[in-house]
C-alpha cells in the first residue's frame, strides 16, 4: 500500500502511533445506478493510494477489456467485485471498502441503486455514520435520491453529503449546482433526522474536488469531499446518553465469578454506579469491570465489556442493564416503523420471531396505520406491505421487551422480522413508543392452575387440531371422536369453524389476512379450553403452514395435535357436501381453498387420516387410539 | 472520555460477533490456520471470554505441507490456551498420494483444503465456523456477510444472502445448514499487524526476515522446509534472506526477500510495497473471479 506518508520511510514507529490514534468514519453511497457511485468509490480509493500496483495492472488491463471508458482506467471495475455483475455492469450487492488517510480509517458500504434492492441500501445505512447520496448534475434530483434520503433519515443518519457528480458535463456550472443544492434542501426539510447535509459539486471521474479544490470550480467555497470525510463530526453524543449494556453471554467459569457481557450501547460506567436491570428491575451496584489485561476504571458507549455486581441477582442474555436513575422504558406493544424486505408480502396477524440486540420474541404485525410514498413522503392507507415498501404499524410480542425509541438509542430501539418457516430476515424495524395499554395491563397470575382443572376431572388436557380440505370430513370425525370421549367420561368441547364464524368471527371475511385472525382467534379461545382442562377439538380447514405454527407455538409442547384429514381435491369436490365447491367453479365464491387460494398440507401431521380409505368411523378410532398411546386418555 | 480508536472499535466489534456466537450456536468451532489472522482472532476470543476458557475448540485443516514451524506454533498455542484442538487430514487425499507438486495447487488446494474442511465439520457435526477471513482481502470476500450461510453441501450462494442490519444477526438455521462467521471481515490487513504490534500477540517467527534455504519454483522461491521438494528443483537451492507475508503450505507459498526482522520493520515493508497480499499465494492466479468460484464450492 503505497501510502504516502514520508513518515513510513523516516520513522515508522511515530507513523505507527499516529495510525494507532485515528477515529474511524463508516460511511455509505448511494444514488441512482448510472450516478457513478463505483466511480468515485474507486477514486477515492485511487486518491487513498490504497490501490496496489498489481492490482492497479490488472485494472488497466479490465479497463481496456470490460471498462467503459475507453483506453482510461474504469475505476467501477475495481468495486464491482462478484463475477456475474461485472458481465450485468451493475453492482448488485452491499460492498464494504476499507480505506485510510492520516487522519481517519473509512469503511464505506456501496449499496445498490436500483429500486428492488433497496433492502441492500437499508444493511448498509443500519451501521453507517454519514450517507453521501449522488446526483447526476444532468438529472437532479430523482425518484432514487427521495427513496434513499428518506431511508437514511428512517435509518436515523444525521450526517448528508449531497455529491453533486458529473459537474465536467454541464460545464461546471454554478447555477445548475445551486437548483440542485436548493430544491433537495426543500425536500429534506421536511425529514426530521437529516440535520447536516453539505453539497459538493463533483466529478469522480475527473477527479474535480474529490482531494482538492478544483480549479473548474472556483465558486465553490466549501471543502473537497475527503477532507470533509476527514474532519466531519460524527462522535454523536452516545457518550452522554444513559447508560445500556444488552446482556449477550453470562460469563460463569466457576460458582465464584459471575460476570455480564455485552458491548455498551451507549453511556459510561465505573464501579460503584448504582445499575438497574430490564425487564426485571432489580437493582445492584457494579462491582468490577473485568478485561484479560486488568480491571478498568470506566468503560464507554462502545467497548465490549464484563461487568461484575455486588448482588447475586438473575440476570440473562437478553437483559438490559442501564443506570439505575435513567432506566430504559420496557412494553409488549408498541408503534413502529418497518421497512419490508422480502418477496413475500407482510401478513398483518402473522407471527414472526423479532430480534432486538440480544432480545428474542414473537412478534404479531397488526395490519399498518400508513404506509409512506417514499416518492412524495405522503402517507397513504395500506393493508399490508410489499418489498421494499416502508410502513409504520403496531405491534404485539409474546413478553415484555426493555427498548428506548430509535431517535434516542439506535441500538436498544431497532429491531428485525425473521420468517418462522423459512428462517429468511424479512423485515427491518425501529420502534416509536409503548401503547399504553400494554404498560398498564399486567399480567393476572392465578392461584388454581391449569393441571388442578384438569385434575378434577381426572384427565389430561390438550386441542385435537382437525386440519384439512372442505369436505374432507373434519368436522365429521370431530364429531365422532367427541362421541366417544364424552361417553368415556372424558370432558371435551368442540369448535367448528363454520358455527365459529356465526359468532365470535362474524366480523372477519375469507381473505388471507382475515383468515389469519380468524385462526388466532379460534387458537386463542382453545387454548383457555385446555386451560379450563378440557379436551378441546378444532375442526378448521386451516390452509396455511404458518398460522398452523402459529397456533402450535401458543400451546405447551405436546398440547396441541394435528390431524390431518386428508382427502383429494377431486374427492371433496365430487362429495360436495355443502354445494361450495360448485359456487367456487363458477366463481361465486372467491379465496376457496383448493380451488383459487392454495391449501399447505401439515408436512409432520401427529395424526394422518386418509378418508378415501377410511371410514369416519375407522377414522375416529385411528385419533381416539392416538391419544391412548399419548397417555392422555386411558382406553378401556 | 476519549473518542474509541479505530483499532478499539474492531476489537470490541470482533467480540461482539464472538459472544452473539456462542449464546447462539449449538456447536461452534474456531478455525485455526496457524496463521497471523489466526493469531488475532484467537487473541480476541481469548479476550471475548475471559475470565473463561472460549466455550469452544479449534480446528485446524492441516493439509500435511505445512511449514515446521507452523506445526511447533501449533502445539505451543494449543498448550497455552488450554483449548481443545481438533486436526483434521484427508485421509483419502493422502491415501492417492494428492500433492502439490504432482498435482498442482487446484487440485491440491480442492482435496486438501476445501473436501478435507467439509469433512471435518460433518465429523464433528460443527454447525457455526469462525474463520479469519477480511474483506479487504479479495473482491468476492468484499460482498459476504459477518454471518454467512452454507447449504447441507457446504456451499455458498451470495446472490441469497441475508441482510445484516445493525448489530443484530439472524443465527437461525434449516437442519443440515451452516455458519461461516468472519469476526474479522472489517480489518484490514494494516489494522491486523498493528493489533499484533499494540497487543505483543506472538505469530509464527516465518513471518520474520532470516536467512533460509529456497529453492525456485513456479517463478516463486518457496522454503526447503523437509525433503520431499522433487530433486529437479534442488538444483536452485540457495541461501537467501526472506520471510513470508502469508502462511500456507510450503510449495504452495512464495518467499520474499527481506530484511524486515521486527514487527515495525514488517509494516514498513508491507506499507511500501506495491503489490497485494495474496500476491503470494498461487491459487488466486488460477483463472478469473476463481475466489468466488471457490467460495461457491466451500472453500473457506
Amino acid at each position: 500500500m503505497a501510502h504516502t506518508s514520508d513518515l513510513i520511510s523516516q520513522d515508522i514507529l511515530a507513523y505507527l502511533k499516529q495510525h494507532e490514534e485515528k477515529s474511524l468514519l463508516r460511511f455509505i453511497t448511494c444514488g441512482s445506478v448510472d450516478d457513478g457511485k463505483s466511480t468515485l468509490i474507486g477514486r477515492m480509493l485511487y486518491e487513498a493510494k490504497m490501490i496496489f500496483e498489481d492490482q492497479l495492472a490488472a485494472l488497466e488491463a479490465d479497463s481496456k477489456k470490460l471498462g467503459t471508458q475507453g483506453e482510461a482506467i474504469d475505476f467501477a471495475l475495481l468495486v464491482d467485485g462478484l463475477a456475474s455483475e461485472r458481465e450485468q455492469g451493475i453492482t448488485i450487492d452491499v460492498a464494504y471498502r476499507f480505506f485510510s488517510t492520516d487522519r481517519r480509517k473509512f469503511i464505506v458500504a456501496d449499496t445498490p441503486g436500483h429500486e428492488q434492492y433497496t433492502r441492500n441500501m437499508a444493511t448498509g445505512g443500519s451501521t453507517a455514520d454519514l450517507a453521501i447520496i449522488l446526483i447526476d448534475a444532468r438529472k437532479g434530483i430523482l425518484t432514487q435520491t427521495r427513496r434513499h434520503s428518506f431511508i437514511c433519515s428512517t435509518l436515523g443518519i444525521r450526517n448528508i453529503v449531497l455529491a453533486v457528480n458529473k459537474m465536467d458535463l454541464v460545464d461546471y456550472s454554478q447555477s445548475t449546482f445551486n437548483e440542485i443544492d436548493e430544491s433537495y434542501r426543500a425536500f429534506a426539510a421536511e425529514l426530521p433526522a437529516l440535520d447536516n447535509i453539505v453539497s459538493i459539486p463533483l466529478s469522480a471521474l475527473a477527479g474535480d474536488n474529490v482531494t482538492e479544490h478544483s480549479d473548474n470550480t472556483p465558486w465553490y467555497s466549501g471543502k473537497p469531499l475527503m477532507e470533509h470525510l476527514e474532519t466531519v463530526e460524527v462522535e454523536d453524543a452516545l457518550d452522554e446518553a444513559p447508560f445500556r449494556l444488552p446482556v449477550q453471554w453470562v460469563n460463569r467459569p466457576n460458582l465464584d465469578f459471575r460476570g455480564f457481557t455485552g458491548q455498551i450501547a451507549s453511556g459510561t460506567i465505573k464501579p460503584g454506579d448504582k445499575i438497574k436491570v430490564l425487564p426485571s428491575a432489580k437493582e445492584s451496584t457494579v462491582e468490577r469491570i473485568v478485561t484479560m489485561t486488568g480491571d478498568l476504571d470506566e468503560a464507554q458507549s462502545g467497548q465490549s465489556i464484563t461487568l461484575t455486581l455486588n448482588d447475586e441477582i438473575d440476570i440473562s442474555r437478553g437483559d438490559l442493564i442501564c443506570k439505575a436513575d435513567e432506566p430504559a422504558e420496557t412494553g409488549s406493544q408498541f408503534e413502529a416503523t418497518i421497512l419490508w424486505m422480502a418477496e413475500q408480502k407482510m401478513f398483518p396477524g402473522r407471527t414472526y420471531v423479532m430480534k432486538a440486540g440480544p432480545q428474542t420474541a414473537q412478534l404479531t404485525v397488526n395490519s399498518p396505520k400508513y404506509k409512506v410514498n417514499v416518492n412524495t413522503l405522503a402517507q397513504e392507507a395500506a393493508k399490508n406491505l410489499e418489498l421494499n415498501e416502508i410502513g409504520v404499524c403496531t405491534v404485539s410480542l409474546d413478553r415484555r421487551i426493555s427498548f428506548d425509541p430509535y431517535t434516542d438509542n439506535r441500538e436498544t430501539g431497532s429491531f428485525i422480522l425473521i420468517d418462522k418457516l423459512s428462517n429468511a430476515t424479512v423485515g427491518m424495524g425501529t420502534l416509536h413508543f409503548a401503547l399504553r395499554r400494554s404498560s398498564n395491563i399486567h399480567w393476572q397470575a392465578t392461584e388454581v392452575s391449569k393441571s388442578a382443572r384438569a385434575e378434577m376431572k381426572g384427565q389430561k388436557p390438550c386441542v385435537l387440531w382437525f386440519t384439512g380440505l372442505s369436505g374432507s370430513g373434519k368436522s365429521t370425525i370431530a364429531n365422532i371422536v367427541e362421541k366417544k370421549l364424552t361417553a368415556s367420561m372424558v370432558h371435551t368441547m368442540l369448535l367448528d369453524g363454520d358455527n365459529v364464524r356465526h359468532g365470535l368471527n362474524k366480523d372477519l371475511g375469507f381473505t388471507n389476512t382475515d383468515r389469519v385472525e380468524n385462526i388466532r382467534r379460534v387458537a386463542e379461545v382453545s387454548r383457555l379450553m385446555t386451560e379450563a382442562g378440557l379436551i378441546t377439538l378444532v375442526s378448521f380447514i386451516s390452509p396455511f403452514r404458518a398460522e398452523r405454527r402459529m397456533a402450535r407455538d401458543m400451546f405447551e409442547k405436546g398440547d396441541f395435535i394435528t390431524v390431518y384429514v386428508d382427502t383429494p381435491l377431486e374427492v371433496a369436490e365430487e362429495r360436495d357436501v355443502k354445494g361450495l365447491y360448485k359456487k367456487a367453479r363458477a366463481g361465486e365464491i372467491q379465496n376457496f381453498t383448493g380451488i383459487d387460494s392454495p391449501y399447505e398440507p401439515p408436512q409432520n401431521p401427529d395424526i394422518h387420516v386418509n378418508t378415501v380409505d377410511l371410514t369416519a368411523e375407522q377414522a375416529a378410532d385411528v385419533v381416539i387410539e392416538e391419544l391412548g398411546k399419548r397417555g392422555l386418555i386411558s382406553i378401556d | 472520555m476519549a473518542n474509541l480508536t479505530h483499532l478499539q472499535r474492531l476489537e470490541a466489534e470482533s467480540i461482539q460477533i464472538m459472544r452473539e456466537v456462542a449464546a447462539e450456536a449449538e456447536n461452534p468451532v474456531m478455525l485455526y490456520s496457524i496463521g497471523k489472522d489466526s493469531a488475532v482472532m484467537l487473541h480476541l476470543a481469548l479476550k471475548a471470554f475471559y475470565p473463561s476458557r472460549p466455550p469452544f475448540p479449534l480446528l485446524h485443516v492441516d493439509t500435511t505441507w505445512k511449514f515446521q514451524e507452523m506445526y511447533k506454533f501449533r502445539a505451543k498455542v494449543a498448550e497455552e490456551t488450554g483449548m481443545k484442538l481438533y486436526v483434521h487430514t484427508n485421509q483419502e487425499g493422502v491415501e492417492q498420494g494428492i500433492n502439490p507438486f504432482a498435482s498442482g495447487s487446484a487440485v491440491h488446494t480442492d482435496v486438501m483444503k476445501t473436501q478435507a474442511l467439509k469433512q471435518a465439520l460433518d465429523l464433528h457435526k460443527f454447525d457455526v465456523a469462525f474463520g479469519g477471513a477480511r474483506r479487504d482481502e479479495e473482491k468476492s470476500r468484499a460482498k459476504e456477510r459477518i454471518f454467512s450461510f452454507r447449504t447441507a453441501d457446504h456451499r455458498w450462494d451470495p446472490k441469497n444472502q441475508r441482510p445484516e442490519l445493525w448489530k443484530i444477526y439472524n443465527t437461525r438455521k434449516a437442519p443440515g445448514q451452516s455458519i461461516r462467521v468472519f469476526p474479522l471481515s472489517n480489518w484490514t490487513e494494516l489494522d491486523i499487524w498493528q493489533y499484533i504490534y499494540l497487543e505483543k500477540i506472538d505469530i509464527v517467527p516465518l513471518y520474520y526476515a532470516a536467512e533460509r534455504p529456497v529453492v525456485e519454483y513456479n517463478n516463486m522461491y518457496i522454503m526447503v522446509d523437509d525433503d520431499r521438494i522433487p530433486e529437479e528443483y534442488m538444483k536452485t537451492k540457495q541461501m537467501r534472506t526472506v520471510r513470508f507475508r502469508t502462511l500456507g503450505c510450503y510449495p504452495l507459498t512464495g518467499a520474499v526477500e527481506s530484511t524486515a526482522a521486527t514487527l515495525p520493520d514488517i509494516i514498513q515493508e508491507m506499507l511500501l510495497t506495491t503489490t497485494s497480499e495474496r500476491q503470494g499465494r498461487a491459487i488466486d492466479h488460477d483463472q478469473s473471479a476463481s475466489m468466488e468460484k471457490k467460495k461457491q464450492e466451500g472453500y473457506f
